[in-house]
């Protein structure tokens, strides 16, 4: 009915068919990022080959060689490992360090705002530079950080440098930088929460450990996995801190899978190598990605709904 | 809940001031390391209590730094100009593809549509070094490695994603009544988008420039593979200069403030809409 009526007062001015328009105007956004889709295909094609930055007579396809020689190669087999290991400590102490913080700044006062925007600081300053401030603070010679460590026993506690405490630091700064994002979150989700069970509990005497178990998680259920697949995501990728931090370093100590990649691209300019690292980190985001696409629309239907 | 008992409500403060600390410690620390000269930096145990100087922000600015040495000339300012530069423009960029896409995604659901923007949307979760290392390659061929154009370009896959995604959510939030009798009054598709949905969705849109602002400013990985050092924005820039300026850590902790004072300022300038952004519009804050 209005469709038809729209049709019939066509608008004078920009005559574009209605059937068009939508692809004219989403077309330039979608050209722009057409050309990031071929980069990755040609990623794919030099998976496939023997290719050597050094050595570019040698290059030809070798077929599954990259990926078949991972499964006997250690360094392969160490890049998995911690990659998994990072990404599964950092989500997993952020996501109950950010579950505890929110619940503390649940009641709306304004010291509670005021602590968590402050709060919000650390997520907002960039990865590398949030590194180089850690690396300041970590420094052997003057650090604070190092100074307090001493104080409490740990003389010598050489943080990033040395191979048994490298992941410790590494991880210390992701938390530092991306508890306030799982915090933020579960804050609005915890605050978006309808009272009357709470209350009802609260009449009851209910014991807080049930209240908690059984009420407050489960209904806070689909922000926590969306904040945790978020996350997931982002720090099975981590660069900007590992990189920024140690280089990968001490030894082979930290070479997640971005950061394998990149040594193997520019040091060793093993493009194949490199390429089918990528291959195989791009499976894990996508697997993980199309989960937390689900849930990250029921959220958004949600807060849509609120609206 | 109402009947706190007085050990919990002390535990509460103590959590919570402990939280304060660890998150906001070493930026004041940083901060505080800007205003001393090495010297009391590299006094043990170090001093809460010094004289300030502004002798780093000087010689960043002035990029001239003297040292026992001699004089040596620091770049930063060049960075932190790129940072600049490569930030707004690659967000004018997005919002100028992305804002008239996101109005398509919102209003017409045309064949293809929610596939278009999945797959934009997916570029946010692809590994950048997946894409980034063939590109390098295929810059070099085209003349674009070490360009602002080619920079900004793959900008876009930072900014795009997150402003499509908001502003789509902000125009679907508009009644779509209110455009229908604009249009049925005998105006263009046009002049409604101009007149009608942006002024209405003009709040998100410019949230999520700012947001897309504060993620163009603090990528590191892009312009570490794509850029030499006149191009690279302060998250790379002050990488290198760590190595090139040696141990003027009082230089350093002062680039260091400067390169995240612009982000922490919009930040919390456009705090209201950060839960929203942050979850690519899934939550509301």
């Amino acid at each position: 009915m209005t469709a038809a009526t729209m049709r019939r007062n066509r608008p004078s001015g920009f005559r574009i068919s209605k059937r068009v328009l939508p692809y004219v105007l989403s077309l330039p956004a979608l050209l722009v990022c057409i050309g990031i889709l071929i980069p990755f295909f040609t990623s794919v094609v030099y998976s496939f080959q023997r290719y050597r930055l050094s050595q570019p007579w040698a290059r030809q396809f070798n077929w599954g060689d990259n990926y078949i020689s991972f499964f006997t190669d250690p360094k392969f087999w160490n890049t998995l490992e911690i990659s998994l290991l990072y990404a599964g400590i950092t989500v997993l102490l952020e996501l109950l360090l950010g579950l505890g913080i929110a619940m503390l700044l649940q009641k709306r006062s304004t010291l509670n705002n005021f602590i968590s925007i402050m709060l919000l600081m650390p997520l907002m300053t960039a990865p590398a530079l949030a590194a180089l401030m850690w690396k300041l603070m970590t420094n052997p010679g003057f650090g604070v950080l190092s100074y307090l460590a001493s104080l409490i026993g740990l003389q010598d506690f050489r943080w990033a440098s040395s191979p048994s405490t490298a992941l410790f630091t590494v991880v210390l700064v992701d938390i530092w930088v991306y508890t306030p994002f799982i915090m933020i979150l579960l804050l609005a989700g915890l605050r978006s929460l309808p009272t009357q069970p709470f209350e009802a509990a609260a009449l009851d005497g209910v014991p807080r450990s049930f209240v908690f178990f059984r009420i407050t998680l489960p209904m806070l259920t689909p922000y926590i996995l969306t904040a945790t697949l978020f996350r997931l995501l982002d720090s099975i990728q981590q660069f900007d801190i590992i990189y920024a931090m140690t280089q990968g370093g001490p030894g082979d100590t930290l070479t997640v899978f971005q950061v394998e990649a990149y040594l193997n691209f520019f040091q060793s300019t093993n493009v194949g190598r490199s390429a089918a690292l990528m291959i195989i980190l791009w499976a894990i985001t996508y697997f993980l990605s199309n989960i937390f696409i689900k849930n990250w629309l029921r959220l958004r239907e949600r807060a849509r709904g609120q609206a | 809940m109402e009947h706190t008992s007085l050990l919990e409500r002390i535990l509460r403060g103590v959590a919570l001031t402990l939280v304060v600390i660890f998150f906001m410690f070493p930026i004041v620390w940083i901060f505080m390391m800007s205003f001393q000269t090495n010297e009391t930096i590299l006094r043990i145990p170090p001093q809460l209590v010094f004289k300030p100087t502004l002798a780093n922000y000087t010689a960043l600015i002035t990029g001239k730094l003297t040292t026992a040495a001699g004089t040596l000339d620091i770049a930063f300012m060049r960075n932190l100009w790129n940072s600049v530069f490569l930030s707004v423009t690659s967000v004018a960029v997005a919002l100028l593809l992305g804002v008239p896409a996101a109005y398509a995604f919102a209003r017409h659901k045309f064949r293809g549509s929610e596939d278009i923007a999945f797959t934009l949307l997916s570029f946010r979760f692809a590994p950048a070094l997946l894409v980034l290392l063939p590109l390098t390659l295929y810059f070099q061929k085209l003349g674009l490695a070490n360009t602002y154009i080619g920079l900004i370009w793959v900008y876009q896959l930072i900014c795009l994603p997150l402003i499509l995604w908001i502003v789509r959510g902000y125009f679907e939030d508009i009644p779509a009544d209110i455009e229908y009798a604009y249009r049925i009054a005998g105006h263009s598709w046009f002049a409604t988008f101009r007149k009608i949905a942006l002024p209405l969705a003009g709040p998100g849109i410019a949230a999520a420039g700012l947001l897309a602002f504060i993620f163009a400013w603090n990528n590191f990985v892009f312009a570490l593979v794509l850029a030499s050092a006149d191009k690279q924005p302060v998250t790379v820039g002050a990488l290198a200069f760590i190595t090139s300026s040696g141990i003027q850590y009082g230089q350093i902790s002062a680039a260091i403030v400067l390169s995240i004072t612009p982000t922490l300022a919009l930040a919390l300038y456009a705090q209201r809409y950060l839960v929203e952004g942050l979850s690519l519009g899934a939550v509301k804050g």
